[in-house]
């Protein structure tokens, strides 16, 4: 699911020359606080009960806090891809402001 | 908390910090709607991939039990607050490359 959601959407980044990844530093503080905040209730859902999941179907490693690798890569892939998704638009949209 | 309570807790965390603290006003702009309806179709399609095949399961005391493509509504707020905190966030550390 991982690998479809990076197939599914880094083509922007060659076909539309989006740029999201050549703006590195500015991908990684944009990610990195609210992936903190999600992987804070990540480990409190997976503690509570919230949810879980079916250890035949994923690889098995698990990060800190007892949380498994799909859910880090998972905090990490799906912010890239809507970064990649609205740099579209504003690539076809350019007369679309984001900023006043 | 419960996954419900958490979720709108999150939804309401992150419409605060777009309209108020960062005042990206993205709400207000179809770019990103226009991106958000991109990015709710593909998850409507791998939450129901990852809760049709019980890869991911639920607690029933978690959630109040309406779903969406398989997958607990609180699905849909935990990936809107998860999309608008990062654009938030990515579109204010670009106020200098304005277009």
């Amino acid at each position: 699911m991982i690998v479809f959601t990076v197939v599914g959407s880094f083509w922007l980044e060659v076909f539309l020359k989006v740029g999201v990844l050549k703006q590195f530093k500015r991908v990684v503080l944009a990610i990195a606080p609210v992936a903190f905040l999600f992987i804070a209730w990540d480990k409190y859902a997976i503690a509570s009960g919230h949810w879980y999941f079916d250890k035949a179907q994923i690889l098995g490693i698990f990060g800190p806090f007892g949380i498994p690798l799909e859910e880090y890569l998972f905090f990490i892939v799906v912010p890239i891809a809507a970064l990649m998704t609205i740099e579209a638009v504003r690539t076809v949209k350019k007369h679309w402001q984001v900023y006043k | 908390m419960t996954y419900t309570q958490i979720a709108i807790f999150a939804v309401l965390f992150a419409i605060s910090f777009d309209l108020y603290l960062f005042n990206t006003q993205l709400l207000k702009r179809k770019v990103f709607w226009t991106s958000y309806a991109i990015i709710v179709g593909f998850q409507l399609l791998t939450n129901w991939w990852l809760t049709s095949r019980n890869i991911v399961m639920y607690s029933p005391d978690a959630i109040i039990g309406l779903r969406i493509a398989s997958a607990p509504v609180e699905d849909l707020l935990f990936g809107f607050a998860l999309v608008l905190g990062v654009l938030t966030n990515w579109i204010r550390l670009g106020a200098s490359d304005k277009r």
